[in-house]
């Protein structure tokens, strides 16, 4: 993979982070690398890979990745195949020469069940034990030498809150042999099974590593294995899930000895803070109350404080655009620079302040423990629409952007229910909706306060949202019939003790999302832009020469500037797509829609806001205009034959209902394609959704007009 | 018969009579407890194991969701949360 050199003295090695969930694993990834890292894909799948580097005290650099939080190196989800992938299979690109399990020391016997698998199928370990603060209110005294004798490998404990015991870490990685320790587990504990003959078979590095690729060898990652262990094994009756049963049962009996003399408990009671929040977050009626105010202030939030800094985004790209367009030669290289890529780039950079409010504030819930009682408080609600309690997650943050959303839903271990909420979160009304709602809002619905406080539009944009969600879990509810499963569900899931979130871990959060959605999400848009900017600008034949030579016969009739915002709308028109918003009509007319409209729908493909800027080109406003200005024109717009205006209550509703549901994003059904491994499931979703803005819009705009 | 194995057999009944009897962890109300005895679902058994819910292990019911479901128990010493289905396949033994 070429992920790090192997050049000079920065020769390095590969350590991987491997640890159950919530064990503070990445918060000590973040303490290591600090910005030293990027995110990347797995090769195959499309959990992220996070890459960090750190340098040792030697001057040496060593690779780190994190990998999901798992459990057992038996998956039960997408994220933990993911671990399970890269530990048990040292021809995986990212194989590591040394594992540090990160353990919650609270939590010490189930870290160490994921601890001693990985001794005993010949991975070399260190083991962290993070929080041990925790584990010491909670009375819990561990014995980090006696730890180390029993289990023959090196322990360092870590606070990964403040860093304390983090150059003992690295000390310890730097002085590491990266010699495997002694298998713990016999393997006569677990079957009278000769797994050494399947060792041999198959080069493992242990007898337990050959029973892992048993265990795993339908999922699995290595090359020709299923034959050879079907070949090994023929004639032999052999049940999967009754080995699984007794390895836990033995392994965790194993963990009991080996802890019984440098662990003691004086008190297993849950922190009597945690029980008392949990009192008032899981409350019949409070723990709704406080969720919904929760909700409420984040959007409250996300629109009020990132108006100014979208605003100066906004103002910043036209600014440079038009520094550039001044500096540059006119032409055509000039226009791709200003009007493809500046546009786009524009397009995409400001959307980063909702999302990173968003992030920052899923991070705080995420990290304090809250998201996980919302899941517990939600589960029994959702699952009646075939969805998980953690389906709530990439819901709600659907509605700042169905990009990231989508790939949250890989927590769901269900592949149906992950299935269903990648398919109805983009019905969520996203941050790229708000700009195409607040126009047409503030064309047909009066600035009026409702019993003198309720402001009406504001009142239709939350109308809005709400109809958005209702669409998403109603979707859900008929999916769940249509998509067959034979795979259980769970919802079986730690609720970790409360902390108090770190803004360092915050800030990377949003760090790492922001660049995703830079580099995945913009790309597309871009490239997107620059083609929708060529089929508005150029149009077959000679159709754009004759518009020009038209206007400098009329030269004296107008000034300058209203010229050439007539010559830019009549290109338009005659552009292809302006010929494709024709060619659509017939087909969109009886939704109230005419080909000025139908080029919009063209153009908001890219992203839905770019509805906005086509109607400024449309109606000849200038590329520096303002959403008053295409406002009017809009409003002072007439239909030739009806003389009634275009822009009339019915086509407005008709036309957010349109953009509420149609799947017009390039950037979701790339993650979608993505994220379900091919186009079958992303066809579909364009499908329903394009169906059910049809029939929604057509519904409205027969019922008003 | 032989008169071992219905000894053997009565001592075997009254044992479970008078000692401990077996509920399932879904039937229980907050704040009991019980020792976990063995698993009716093999695939929930396993994904319970690896999180420390083993058999011998005492569980506590903690709470119940605001719907009644799902509910959480303090297991191995923290808090873990699952649905009523998947717990009415825990079998747990009280004394």
């Amino acid at each position: 993979m070429g992920l790090f050199s192997t050049q000079g003295q920065d020769a390095g090695f590969r350590v991987a982070m491997a640890g159950n969930p919530n064990s503070g694993k990445s918060t000590l990834f973040n303490l290591l690398t600090g910005l030293r890292q990027k995110t990347g894909n797995f090769p195959g799948v499309t959990v992220d890979l996070h890459v960090g580097y750190s340098r040792l005290a030697n001057g040496k650099k060593i690779e780190i990745i994190d990998l999901p939080g798992t459990y057992s190196l038996f998956p039960k989800s997408i994220d933990e195949q993911v671990t399970a992938a890269v530990l048990c299979n040292e021809q995986h690109p990212n194989y590591p020469q040394l594992t540090l399990v990160v353990a919650d020391s609270s939590n010490l016997k189930r870290s160490l069940y994921l601890c001693t698998q990985l001794i005993d199928i010949g991975m070399p370990v260190i083991l962290v034990l993070n929080m041990i603060d925790v584990a010491q209110r909670k009375t819990i005294q561990i014995d980090v030498n006696k730890l180390s004798n029993s289990l023959g490998l090196t322990v360092v404990s870590v606070n990964s809150k403040d860093g304390t015991g983090l150059e003992e870490l690295k000390k310890q990685i730097q002085i590491s042999s990266f010699k495997s320790s002694l298998p713990l587990l016999q393997m006569n504990e677990i079957s009278e099974h000769d797994w050494t003959g399947l060792q041999n078979v198959l080069k493992s590095n242990t007898a337990f590593d050959a029973f892992v690729q048993y265990i795993n060898h339908n999922l699995f990652f290595k090359t020709n294995i299923d034959s050879q262990i079907k070949a090994f094994f023929s004639g032999k009756a052999l049940n999967p899930i009754q080995l699984q049963t007794s390895e836990s049962v033995s392994r965790f009996k194993l963990i009991s000895e080996i802890t019984s003399n440098s662990v003691s408990y004086k008190n297993r009671e849950i922190n009597p803070l945690t029980k008392q929040l949990d009192n008032i977050f899981t409350h019949k009626i409070w723990g709704f109350a406080i969720f919904l105010l929760v909700l409420f202030s984040i959007f409250q939030f996300i629109f009020t404080f990132s108006a100014w800094p979208m605003e100066w985004i906004e103002n910043s790209f036209s600014w440079f655009s038009e520094i550039v367009g001044n500096a540059l030669p006119k032409g055509i290289l000039n226009d791709i620079i200003t009007k493809g890529i500046l546009a786009g780039l524009s397009g995409v950079v400001v959307f980063i302040p909702q999302i990173a409010f968003l992030f920052a504030f899923i991070a705080v819930l995420e990290d304090s423990g809250y998201m996980a009682r919302v899941s517990f408080i939600m589960d029994k609600m959702m699952r009646k629409f075939g969805l998980n309690g953690k389906s709530i997650i990439p819901l709600i943050s659907g509605a700042a952007c169905a990009v990231p959303a989508i790939m949250g839903a890989r927590t769901i271990s269900n592949t149906k229910e992950r299935l269903i909420t990648i398919l109805v979160t983009p019905l969520m009304s996203c941050s790229a909706r708000l700009p195409v709602y607040t126009l047409l809002i503030a064309l047909v619905v009066p600035s009026k306060n409702l019993w003198g406080i309720i402001n009406l539009q504001g009142l239709i944009l939350m109308a809005l949202y709400l109809i958005g969600f209702i669409a998403a879990i109603g979707a859900a509810f008929v999916l769940q019939y249509i998509i067959k499963s034979k795979e259980q569900s769970y919802f079986i899931m730690e609720l970790p003790i409360y902390r108090l979130p770190q803004g360092k871990q915050v800030a990377m959060v949003i760090y790492d999302k922001v660049k995703v959605f830079l580099f995945e999400a913009g790309k597309i848009i871009v490239a997107i832009s620059i083609i929708l900017w060529l089929m508005a600008s150029f149009a077959p034949g000679e159709s754009m020469l004759a518009i020009e030579k038209k206007y400098e016969l009329t030269k004296d009739q107008y000034t300058e500037k209203e010229r050439n915002n007539k010559i830019a709308a009549e290109k338009l028109e005659a552009s292809y797509a302006g010929i494709a918003g024709k060619a659509i009509e017939p087909l969109i007319a009886p939704l109230g829609f005419d080909w000025k409209i139908g080029i919009s729908l063209v153009t908001s493909f890219a992203a839905r806001e770019v509805f906005v800027g086509t109607m400024a080109t449309i109606y000849s406003v200038g590329d520096e205009a303002d959403e008053r200005s295409i406002r009017l024109k809009m409003k002072e717009e007439v239909n030739p034959y009806t003389l009634q205006p275009v822009y009339s209550t019915a086509v407005c509703f008709s036309l957010m209902l349109f953009y509420a549901f149609a799947m017009q994003c390039m950037s979701t059904i790339a993650v979608v394609y993505r994220e379900t491994g091919g186009f079958k499931w992303p066809l579909i979703q364009f499908v329903f959704m394009a169906a059910l803005a049809y029939l929604s819009s057509f519904g409205v705009y027969q019922l008003l007009k | 018969m032989h008169l071992a194995v219905i000894l053997v057999n009565l001592l075997f009944i009254t044992k479970e009579r008078n000692c401990m009897s077996e509920i399932l962890l879904s039937d229980l109300k907050i704040g009991e407890q019980g020792i976990i005895h063995h698993f009716n679902d093999q695939n929930i058994a396993l994904k319970l194991m690896e999180m420390g819910c083993l058999p011998g292990e005492e569980v506590t019911l903690e709470r119940f969701a605001p719907m009644g479901d799902p509910i959480a128990i303090v297991v191995a010493g923290y808090s873990l949360s699952l649905r009523k289905s998947e717990a009415s396949s825990v079998v747990l033994e009280q004394f």
